[in-house]
């Protein structure tokens, strides 16, 4: 089943066109990547999928439901969490209350359960397995700022998971780790997926990409030059065209 | 039981930690800088003025009114405040109390100049202070809880990351303009606890620099906390009745004072990293 579809999607900032006419869409259960040089529009893909921002031209339709025009927080509630490329966890809360802000998602809309505390042992409970699903437990009570930036990512990916979302967005989460905190985070990847969560995925480490993803879509200077199986894409002229004029990613990948 | 001039001042003390309690749920907790929070005070003292003056509504009848008005009129002007980023927001709260305050001085209704007198409350001045602790009370209770709810999650979330609290799931206007309701709802108390007490307002009671007063107050005692307030309210409150004579620079010594605050204890002055808390915890542990 589709669960999204990106249509003719366009966005211009003033003058300049990060997103031209791009159209694709999701299978449920798949992980997709998105692939591409800097600057070719990939967080503005996500910002837009995500509500932050209002496409120019185009639709998104959502499990058959257009939610471009909704704001961010009803697009979290239709079952769309992302996480973001220079992370945002809240920094002055603990790692529990992280979660428990995106639990509330249920109690937010009405008054009458919104005047309920939130820090009561269901609750807590519940945030506590979502940490255990990413294996942070041990962090529960660690300060969001203190973190170092791998555990920061996978706060993040507890967040999302707190909406009990359908669809994944992440935003290059092995950027600027370590080794073995990245090898980590692509576990976890691979667990969600296991999970049956869809995920969208934007990776600059092709090697990363074309390991985790069925499915690759290429955006260079806002447009889709490419989409298809990780093999089709490798060997794509005008994908190594694109990178090789930013200095040939996908040969290192 | 206590004489005139302690009753006074303690009336007084009562009403500044309900303001101090009632801006630090819009900027404390939300976020939401606001330098005019004395328009949202005043309004709730012009509110009860004439329903108490004019209409001849008993304190009870008017209280109830005068809070749901100021809710409302507080949500209203919290509109023009959604739009605008940190700095900008600074400035329509400081606009804000400058037209409302313009507004009870020259439109003839609100008595212009004169303001408003003849405010009676039907009790003594030891009733008043017993009612006006009450209050503080109740206001303490309602604000122990609001941090705990869901509504004081989410306005704290909005507080940190706006973006981050609305992509998981929080609607951040609506939020922020629960934030103004009930802080201004609360101002609107305490505006309708001063009306009476003084029995005579004027525009002048709410100007900037009171707004200025009630800010430093929660920087002071710690913005964003329970106690901040409160302790914020009671000590800075307690300084003009001290040191009366500096008191002419009064706005001076405030705005000094938040500077110096934001600068060297953005905790507050019992915060967990000020110097009064560290200093203690170091005698405990030598002792
Ligand atoms: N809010 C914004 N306002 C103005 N211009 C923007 C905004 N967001 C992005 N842009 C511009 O749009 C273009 C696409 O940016 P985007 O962040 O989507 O690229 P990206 O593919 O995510 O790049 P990277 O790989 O570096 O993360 C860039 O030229 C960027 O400067
Ligand atoms: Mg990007």
């Amino acid at each position: 089943m589709t669960l999204l579809q990106v249509k003719s999607l366009t966005k211009d900032f003033g003058g300049l066109r990060a997103l031209e006419d791009v159209t694709f869409h999701l299978e449920e259960g798949e992980i997709l990547g998105i692939i591409g040089p800097n600057g070719a529009g990939k967080t503005t893909l996500f910002n837009i999928i995500s509500g932050v921002l209002r496409p120019t031209r185009g639709e998104i339709v959502f499990r058959g439901i257009p939610v471009h025009r909704l704001r961010p927080h009803q697009i979290a509630m239709a079952g769309i969490a992302r996480t973001f490329q220079i992370v945002r966890p809240f920094n002055n809360f603990t790692v529990l209350k992280n979660v428990l802000v995106a639990l509330g998602h249920r109690f937010y809309p009405r008054l009458l359960s919104s005047v309920s505390p939130f820090e009561v042992r269901d609750h807590v409970e519940a945030a506590h397995e979502i940490l255990r699903r990413v294996g942070m437990d041990a962090y529960k009570d660690s300060i969001a700022k203190n973190l170092p930036l791998g555990l920061k990512k996978h706060l993040e990916i507890a967040r999302a998971l707190a909406l009990e979302p359908k669809l994944l967005l992440l935003d290059e989460p092995m950027a600027g780790l370590q080794h073995g905190e990245a090898e980590r985070l692509a576990a976890l990847i691979r667990q969600l997926r296991q999970e049956g969560i869809t995920i969208i995925l934007i990776e600059h480490n092709v090697q990363v990409v074309m390991d985790l993803c069925e499915r690759i879509v290429v955006l260079d200077h806002g447009v889709k030059i490419a989409e298809g199986l990780p093999e089709e894409i490798r060997t794509d002229p005008r994908v190594i065209e694109a990178y090789l004029g930013t200095g040939g990613e996908v040969a290192q990948g | 039981m206590f004489g005139g001039y302690t009753l006074t001042v303690a009336i007084n003390i009562g009403i500044y930690i309900i303001l101090a309690i009632s801006l630090n749920v819009i900027t404390g907790y939300a976020g939401q800088i606001s330098l005019g929070h004395a328009a949202f005070w005043g309004i709730g003292a012009y509110c009860s003025a004439l329903l108490a003056t004019k209409a001849g509504l008993p304190f009870w009848v008017v209280l109830p009114l005068t809070i749901a008005l100021t809710t409302l009129i507080g949500s209203l002007l919290a509109i023009p405040c959604l739009r605008v980023r940190e700095d900008f927001l600074a400035i329509t709260t400081i606009g804000i109390n400058f037209v409302v305050q313009a507004v009870f001085l020259y439109v003839p209704f609100f008595g212009g100049a004169m303001g408003i007198g003849g405010i009676q409350a039907p009790f003594g001045m030891s009733s008043f202070f017993w009612i006006t602790w009450g209050f503080v009370l109740l206001c303490v209770v309602l604000d122990r809880w609001l941090v705990r709810s869901w509504i004081g999650l989410a306005l704290e979330s909005i507080r940190e990351d706006e973006t981050a609290a609305a992509i998981s799931g929080i609607d951040v206007v609506k939020f922020k303009v629960l934030a103004f309701a009930i802080g201004s709802g609360l101002a609107g108390l305490a505006g309708h606890l001063y009306a009476y007490f003084m029995t005579f307002i004027s525009a002048d009671d709410f100007g900037f620099p009171q707004s200025i007063v009630i800010l430093s107050m929660i920087v002071f005692g710690g913005i964003g906390t329970l106690r901040g307030p409160v302790l914020g309210a009671i000590i800075l409150g307690l300084a003009p009745e001290l040191f009366r004579p500096i008191m002419e620079y009064r706005t001076l010594i405030y705005g000094a004072l938040l500077i110096f605050m934001m600068r060297f204890q953005p905790g507050g002055i019992l915060g967990e990293e000020s110097l009064i808390l560290r200093t203690f915890r170091g005698v405990r542990q030598r002792a």
